[in-house]
């Protein structure tokens, strides 16, 4: 942690903004400040200090929810909260505010946060969630730019075993898995559908729902040793965690091989492979939570020109606006495979987390489609319209206005951001680009 | 800052009142475009120009001056970077057709033509790039022509101006691998503008909007060499190969 607090000096000796990066999983420009001074927190990833009475647990920031989940498992503890990957930090989580398959119940990552430790240009701060209300909830979510977040105090989740209880059914139509979803969600921890962007007609938006909870040690017959396959243990050892990746992607080639017509064939395998009746399985942790970590460097199959994920939230009643996106991507063809689609449950403090209460959808879309940014500028004037917003994690390609308009706390934000860092020494290349921090950038021959 | 699709929010346009290049930075005003510096000879046409550009929807347009015979570049270059508070794409759009004629082309008209085609735009793109490199991120794009593909001597004046500003890009972009910079060549065919009027019109002539459309979705997939239309990269490979007594045959 002396390194990273010595890097900073360094950076603000040379008078260069700073950044702090954890495992680079944000897939725009978040965790990126061209001309500025990056620092990689994921050498700062000791654990400090563990009550397994309570489950608090004090970790650097840079430790990725991975190495936590190898330790903490087999120790019977969870992340309270984990996105799609386990490869993020703490401290990314927090800025980020991320959230996982149980935002309905549990809320977003800084939901578990009880305090963390803030390098500002002032030195370290200790923020605590009940006492240092503002600067707790502008990091949440703030993307970074309030300062270095160097250790974190999270409230871990009691588990008995490493597997997960699942129920997987298929919804044939967009209003099939709507109403399912709202009807039942509240019955499961977590939730989540895979959506198939590439149907057409009375088939739009069909989806595969899969629901579960961890599973307890009643659960867990020996015969689900073979079922669960070798990441989890069954009862004799339930509660094992060895995640191994299945495949990987060799090198990046020069064109992808994801267009319209294989990722509707493989949309339409991965749907018929569900079952057409619900059905309940025991499944691993990683095999529920993080299947695409089971494939090294899949991004790679994007090609050179790599993708861009949209995600986005509307309230509930605004439907329509799922519906019309799904219409669209399908209309356009979009090689978009597995499309998510979830209910989030209330906000939380934070004026630019991410997560409020309605229907979030998340796409995955290859940069290299024509018509792409045209096509995302349509879908943000009507998220807007609905009231909601898009996932800054995941964006590239706002525009400012957009931004303003989706975040309606931006000016509070600003306003606690400007407190913690009067000299605007924080800049990303999304803060920048979407207004967030004034635009200082490095010029040559410019005072700065 | 440059988006996830290749879209920048500021702008310079060198060859401010070129209308290629304004045609370029209306197309990306639809877009992301917000702040715009016009570089050019003739302040008083860059300010027509400035105020077209704001009707194009550019909210913020300034125009500097760039004086050919003793230019400084390194201090244009420096002072555009402070008021954009950062360069995210370099339009070089200088250019004169000139002449081909044998009689009107004397030395000093020669050294002018190859002032406004390769000296100038070749040292303002060595400036800018600088200025990108230090900023860690950036893009530029030279409008070259096809008449630099093959010089033909219908235009070798100006053909051969392009052909080197041409070269001098691509080695350039080459060079600029790896720094955060890059490079795209547009390489237009007969494009219908003041420049060219009352020229007769080659085969695959186009307009600028044409031209513009073409440099957008070459910053959109990450192009390295753009022709416009995209026939004429073909038209092209075949073309070189053509004996240049054919070649020298082909009129206008």
């Amino acid at each position: 942690m002396a390194d990273l607090e010595s890097a900073v000096a360094e950076a603000v000796a040379a008078g260069r903004p700073v950044l702090a990066r954890g495992l680079g999983r944000s897939y725009g420009d978040a965790a990126q400040s061209a001309g500025g001074v990056v620092v990689e927190t994921t050498s700062c990833a000791e654990t400090i200090a563990w009550d397994a009475r309570t489950g608090l647990l004090r970790a650097e920031a840079g430790l990725s929810l991975d190495s936590l989940l190898r330790w903490s498992i087999p120790q019977g503890w969870f992340v309270p909260v984990t996105p799609g990957t386990r490869h993020v930090t703490l401290g990314g989580a927090l800025a980020a505010d991320v959230h996982g398959k149980n935002h309905h119940r549990d809320g977003a990552f800084a939901e578990a946060v009880e305090s963390f430790t803030l390098l500002t240009s002032g030195g370290r701060r200790t923020v605590e969630r009940d006492r240092d209300k503002a600067a707790f909830w502008a990091t949440a979510g703030g993307m970074g730019l309030t300062g270095v977040v160097l250790d974190l105090t999270v409230r871990l989740l009691r588990i008995e075993t490493s597997s997960m209880v699942v129920e997987t059914e298929r919804a044939h139509d967009l209003d099939v898995c709507m109403a399912a979803m709202t009807d039942r969600d509240e019955e499961y921890r977590y939730s989540v559908a895979w959506v198939d962007c590439l149907a057409r007609g009375g088939s739009l938006g069909r989806s595969v729902l899969t629901r579960g909870d961890h599973a307890c040690l009643g659960d867990v017959e020996p015969r689900d040793r073979h079922r669960a396959g070798r990441g989890s243990g069954g009862r004799a050892d339930p509660l094992r965690f060895s995640p191994r990746q299945i495949a990987s992607v060799p090198f990046t080639p020069f064109v992808s091989p994801l267009t319209a017509l294989t990722v509707a064939a493989f949309n339409e395998a991965w749907y018929r492979r569900a079952p057409r009746v619900r059905r309940r399985t025991i499944e691993t942790i990683s095999g529920f939570f993080h299947p695409l970590d089971g494939v090294g460097d899949w991004n790679r199959l994007y090609g050179p020109r790599g993708f861009t994920q949209y995600q986005f939230v509307v309230p509930f009643g605004a439907e329509g606006v799922v519906r019309a996106v799904i219409e669209s991507l399908s209309r356009e063809r979009c090689p978009a495979f597995l499309a998510v689609l979830k209910r989030f449950g209330p906000a939380d403090e934070a004026p630019l987390s991410f997560p409020a209460q309605g229907w979030t959808l998340a796409v995955d879309l290859p940069l290299t489609m024509p018509g792409l940014g045209q096509l995302l500028d349509g879908f943000d004037e009507r998220v807007v319209e609905a009231g909601g917003r898009v996932y800054l994690a995941k964006d590239g390609r706002l525009r400012p206005a957009a931004f303003k308009a989706m975040y309606p706390r931006l000016e509070e934000w600003r306003s606690v951001r400007d407190s913690l860092d009067p000299d605007g020494l924080f800049v990303s290349d999304l803060g920048r680009r979407l207004g967030l921090v004034a635009g200082q950038r490095v010029v040559p021959g410019s005072p700065s | 800052v440059i988006d996830a699709t290749g879209m920048p929010q500021t702008a310079v346009l060198i060859g401010g009142t070129s209308e290629i290049g304004l045609a370029v930075l209306s197309e990306l005003a639809s877009r992301r475009l917000e702040k715009v510096v016009l570089i050019g000879r003739d302040l008083q046409r860059l300010r027509a120009a400035a105020s077209e550009l704001r009707t194009a929807g550019v909210p913020q347009v300034e125009v500097a001056e760039l004086d050919f015979e003793s230019p400084d570049l390194e201090g244009l270059s420096a002072s555009v970077a402070r008021s954009l508070g950062g360069i995210d794409l370099v339009v070089m759009a200088l250019g004169d057709l000139g002449t081909a004629d044998l009689d009107e082309l004397t030395p000093a008209r020669v050294t002018e033509m190859m002032t406004v085609n390769v000296t100038v735009p070749a040292a303002a793109l060595m400036a800018f790039a600088n200025v990108l490199r230090a900023q860690g991120y950036g893009r530029l794009v030279v409008l070259s022509s096809v008449a630099g593909v093959r010089v033909r001597r219908a235009n070798f004046a100006y053909g051969g101006g392009k052909a080197g500003l041409d070269g001098f890009a691509l080695g350039l972009g080459d060079a600029l691998v790896g720094t955060g910079v890059g490079l795209m060549i547009v390489r237009p065919g007969f494009v219908r503008t003041r420049m060219t009027a009352g020229l007769p019109e080659a085969p695959f002539t186009v307009d600028a909007e044409a031209v513009a459309e073409g440099v957008r979705k070459g910053l959109e997939t990450g192009a390295a060499v753009v022709f416009v239309p995209a026939v004429l990269r073909y038209v092209f490979v075949l073309l070189r190969l053509l004996p240049r007594a054919i070649w020298r045959r082909i009129p206008a």
